[in-house]
């Protein structure tokens, strides 16, 4: 089964160091397979720590403990020269591409910079070539490549962070909320044209969003992360449709669908207080000091990922049961 | 190809400017007459006149002479070399250390920044002509001892400009962009991380240029610089203090001199600054935008 | 259905200096909201939602020139004096901005913060203010609020802050609550939880609003009345049901369907291609003809549509309403 998984986390804590306290664990023990070709939706609030998850598998973040591996090579322990190849095999969109792009760069010197540290083109020519082949691929006119990063809108702008990311014909792409900070009208387009090159060149994604709807579009299977940790994986429409961690059946309740006869309807699960810090995470199950159906034993067992149905997993003693209890008594 | 075309964008954006190319002409000006002062000039600096002593501006003396009778204009223009050299070269030297070690120290933070940041401390913390002086002590005076003293004074303040700036532009996402790409760390400095920083050095260079210029007069009046009989603009300052009331012009004119120098390298700097920003598409509109 | 408005704005036109010559933010633009109601303004960026409302309550920037007529609580704000306009505004809106970290001062208490408009307004004294802030902090559902009112902001947690905000804009009873974007900055969960409280306090205090987001399903769920905005203009205005249920403009329709959809996955989602124009650069026909999937004729280019009436109070500003049934829903 190993054959197919492209990239894997396995145990994974990153904890920062922090001023004056104990460290914050923002990763604490997360395992993950992200197989060839397959897009894997991670979805979670701020603070559940998949953002960090992304950056791990480039290990742009410096693992506390666990392993980090990358086609078959554990890469956990790399020099920093060393990671430069996992660099080229595994490239990230980010959220922001007005940020994540040199404003004094012009848009085919950003795209061109991977072709450049990876020495993957000789001359000018045909580096010019090259970014005007990836502006074409991500639908984008090569003459753009002239602009400055502040002249393109931002749909525009995603593309280029997107060719750039291609342009050292990586294997695993991680999408960090790659569709966030775009206009509504703007970001079926970039899911288009994602799931588009995924078809074309054969790409594997990691999916990174707070955005359940657009993840379930997206996903060949999904991860939902709370307080550093993955609390139920699968199939997107099966954990959509009968979610089996009281967290991820109150995290889809919270969506508001586009609906006004539904939303009236809706019976919402509401949760209290906020996601705790991960400086000093609850014992036992990290989600038990908002779940509405926690008992006693929650504080006592931590909960592994066990099987649900198939590849249906989920980390709560009482998965299934709990949602249901939920879902009859519901809070508000 | 780019880099081309923005420079010659750059310029002649600073063109429409006419603040820039006021300043530009002033340069251009004190470089002919440091190249060329000595041609220029209608006497010797140092030809001794005890006849024309402390004459007032006239024909002969555009400038008025001094308590020698000296030719004050002719000093003024060959002083310029001279001051010129002083600014160019010392800034250069605390430009170029300074601006390494603030960028070692932000980029790479740790102890590396605590032991660079703290030994620029304890320099920044010494008086500035206590710490000349030693200097000059252990090379002697002259010239050259001037310009590197002034140097390593002016060096602390290029480091924190720097290290400030590195600090900002190494957590924008585009720094991590460029680790994510696999960028090494002397690409990400050279290609993203200075060219982000350049506009509050650029800025930080042509305040320096006129400081130092002024601290050549100091120590060139303590002694230490610049040695007498050979002019130069701080020392004329100096040396005309004694005779505000009765020969203003001793002062006035050296005076006039470095201020036009520093006016220059100002507006100059400040055009420079907005013009390598890629935001702003003309310097108007960058001044505009300030207003 | 049929009370006087708290706020009214007439053919609000709102044109901004800059860099790069007039730019034509927003453009004859008509709502009003009415007690106890929320009026959501949908939009995305540059479409003049933000700008709206700001000029309607005379917040806009300096550079900004302003015409049209802005009612509040039955008054010509726009012909009143500022200091006039100033007061008015301070005891009878409350503003809740997008991002709860910066509308907060960090080195204010809280409770100092939730009452400094009360302080001026209402003329409290300090020990009543400090009465009045816990009151609002429960009011706003802030746990132990007696004791968190000495605190300061960075001790709240977003949500929280939210919160707070929410308390300081209530503090003077406001006729006027207008939420800009207030959950954006937060996560789904915590963004349930602001909508309820809003929901609520809405309901005890009879207060309008006027809700500004571009999340669809948040008007869903909050809006008795929709104004969808493009390129400065108001191209849909209607209830929130007729909206979503039979959307008249193009625009609308196609932001509704570029949605994921469950079920749908196999199927590349119907984008609208292109971007938002910018206000700098508006056609001068319909601002949304060089992207409408309709794509008209001629008259789209160079007219401007008018506000056509396709329902009860239901109008939109298109040449070619939509059916009400549509063939991609």
């Amino acid at each position: 089964m190993s054959a197919d998984v492209l990239a894997e986390l396995d145990d994974l804590r990153v904890w920062f160091p922090a001023a004056g306290s104990a460290p914050v664990r923002a990763v604490d023990g997360v395992s993950l397979q992200v197989r060839r070709g397959e897009t894997l939706g991670l979805v979670g609030e701020s603070g559940s720590g998949k953002s960090t998850t992304g950056l791990a598998l480039l290990r742009l973040v410096d693992p506390t403990s666990g392993r980090v591996r990358v086609a078959g090579e554990d890469v956990t322990g790399w020099s920093r020269r060393r990671l430069r190849t996992v660099r080229r095999r595994v490239a990230m969109v980010f959220q922001d591409p007005q940020a994540s792009l040199d404003p004094r760069h012009t848009v085919a010197a950003s795209v061109a910079e991977p072709l450049v540290v990876h020495r993957l083109v000789d001359g000018a020519d045909a580096r010019r070539r090259r970014v005007a082949e990836l502006l074409d691929l991500v639908g984008l006119r090569p003459e753009l490549g002239e602009r400055h990063p502040h002249e393109l809108s931002g749909g525009q702008r995603q593309r280029v962070g997107i060719a750039r990311a291609l342009a050292g014909e990586p294997d695993l792409v991680v999408l960090d909320e790659p569709i966030a900070s775009l206009d509504l009208s703007v970001q079926a387009q970039i899911m288009n044209l994602l799931r588009r090159l995924q078809r074309e060149l054969g790409l594997t994604y990691l999916f990174i969003s707070h955005d359940l709807a657009a993840v379930e579009h997206m996903s060949d299977r999904v991860a939902v992360m709370y307080l550093g940790r993955i609390v139920e994986t699968g199939d997107p429409t099966q954990i959509y449709r009968e979610p089996a961690h009281p967290y991820t059946a109150a995290l889809l309740s919270a969506v508001p669908v586009a609906d006004p006869a539904e939303e009236r309807h809706r019976r919402r699960i509401i949760l209290t207080g906020d996601i705790p810090s991960p400086v000093d995470p609850p014992s036992g199950c990290r989600f038990r000091t908002r779940c509405p159906s926690a008992r006693d034993t929650c504080a006592q067992t931590d909960p592994a990922l066990e099987v649900v149905a198939g590849d249906h997993r989920a980390a709560c003693l009482y998965a299934g049961d709990a949602v249901r209890e939920m879902r009859a008594t519901p809070s508000a | 190809m780019s880099a081309d075309s923005r420079t010659r964008r750059a310029l002649s954006a600073l063109r429409h400017d006419p603040p820039a190319v006021a300043g530009a002409a002033v340069l251009l000006l004190l470089v002919v007459v440091g190249v060329a002062g000595q041609w220029l000039a209608p006497a010797g600096v140092n030809d001794v006149d005890v006849d024309q002593m402390l004459h007032p501006p006239s024909w002969a003396h555009p400038f008025g002479t001094d308590e020698l009778g000296r030719d004050v204009l002719s000093r003024v223009l060959v002083a310029a070399r001279v001051s010129l050299q002083v600014g160019v070269v010392s800034v250069g030297i605390a430009l170029l250390v300074g601006a390494t070690i603030g960028l070692i120290a932000g980029y790479y933070q740790g102890w590396v920044d605590n032991v660079l940041m703290r030994g620029m401390d304890v320099l920044f913390a010494f008086p500035v002509l206590l710490l000349a002086v030693a200097i000059v002590a252990v090379l002697g005076p002259g010239l050259l001892t001037a310009m590197i003293a002034i140097g390593v004074v002016y060096t602390p303040i290029f480091a924190r400009v720097t290290r400030a700036g590195v600090l900002s532009v190494r957590e924008q996402v585009f720094v991590r962009a460029a680790v994510s790409i696999g960028a090494s760390d002397l690409r990400i400095i050279r290609r993203h991380v200075l060219p982000n920083i350049a506009a509050p050095l650029i800025v930080q260079t042509s305040l320096s240029l006129a400081f130092a210029i002024l601290s050549e007069a100091a120590l060139s009046f303590l002694g230490l610089g610049v040695q007498p009989p050979a002019p130069a603009w701080g020392r004329m300052l100096f040396d005309g203090r004694g005779f505000v009331t009765e020969a203003w012009w001793l002062g006035f004119f050296p005076g006039a001199a470095i201020f036009l120098t520093v006016l220059a390298f100002n507006l100059v700097g400040d055009a420079l600054r907005d013009v390598l920003d890629p935001r702003q598409l003309t310097l108007g509109e960058a001044r505009r935008s300030t207003a | 259905m049929t009370a006087e408005p708290v706020l009214a704005v007439e053919d609000l036109t709102v044109t901004l200096g800059t860099r790069r010559g007039p730019a034509r933010a927003v453009a004859g633009v008509d709502w009003s909201v009415a007690p106890g109601r929320t009026l959501a303004l949908v939009g995305e960026s540059g479409s003049g939602k933000t700008m709206s409302v700001l000029a309607a309550t005379g917040l806009a920037p300096r550079t900004a020139r302003v015409t049209g007529r802005v009612r509040l609580l039955g008054e010509d704000l726009t012909a009143l004096p500022p200091q006039r306009r100033r007061v008015l505004r301070g005891r009878h809106v409350g503003f809740v901005f997008q991002d709860p970290s910066t509308s907060l001062n960090p080195v204010l208490t809280v409770g100092r913060q939730v009452t400094e408009a009360a302080e001026e307004h209402l003329g409290l004294t300090r020990r009543q203010a400090r009465d009045r802030a816990v009151e609002l902090l429960e009011l706003v559902g802030i746990p132990s609020a007696a004791r968190r009112v000495d605190e300061y902001p960075h001790q709240f947690s977003g949500g929280m802050r939210q919160r707070v905000v929410i308390a300081m804009a209530l503090a003077c009873d406001p006729a006027l609550l207008i939420a800009d974007e207030p959950t954006t900055a937060l996560d789904v969960t915590t963004q349930a939880q602001i909508v309820e409280l809003v929901a609520g306090l809405q309901e005890r205090m009879g207060t309008a609003v006027v809700w500004i987001t571009h999340d669809l399903g948040v008007v869903a769920g909050v809006a008795d009345t929709v104004a969808v905005m493009y390129g400065g203009r108001i191209v849909e205005h209607g209830p929130v049901d007729d909206v979503f249920a039979a959307p008249g403009h193009p625009y609308t329709r196609a932001l509704l369907a570029a949605r994921p959809r469950p079920g749908h996955r196999d199927a590349d989602l119907p984008a609208i291609q292109g971007s938002p124009p910018s206000p700098l650069d508006l056609p001068a026909g319909c601002a949304f003809w060089p992207r409408c999937p309709v794509r008209g004729d001629a008259r789209c280019e160079h007219e401007l549509p008018p506000l056509t009436e396709v329902g009860p109070a239901h109008r939109v500003r298109t040449f070619y309403p939509s059916p009400p049934t549509g063939e991609d829903r």
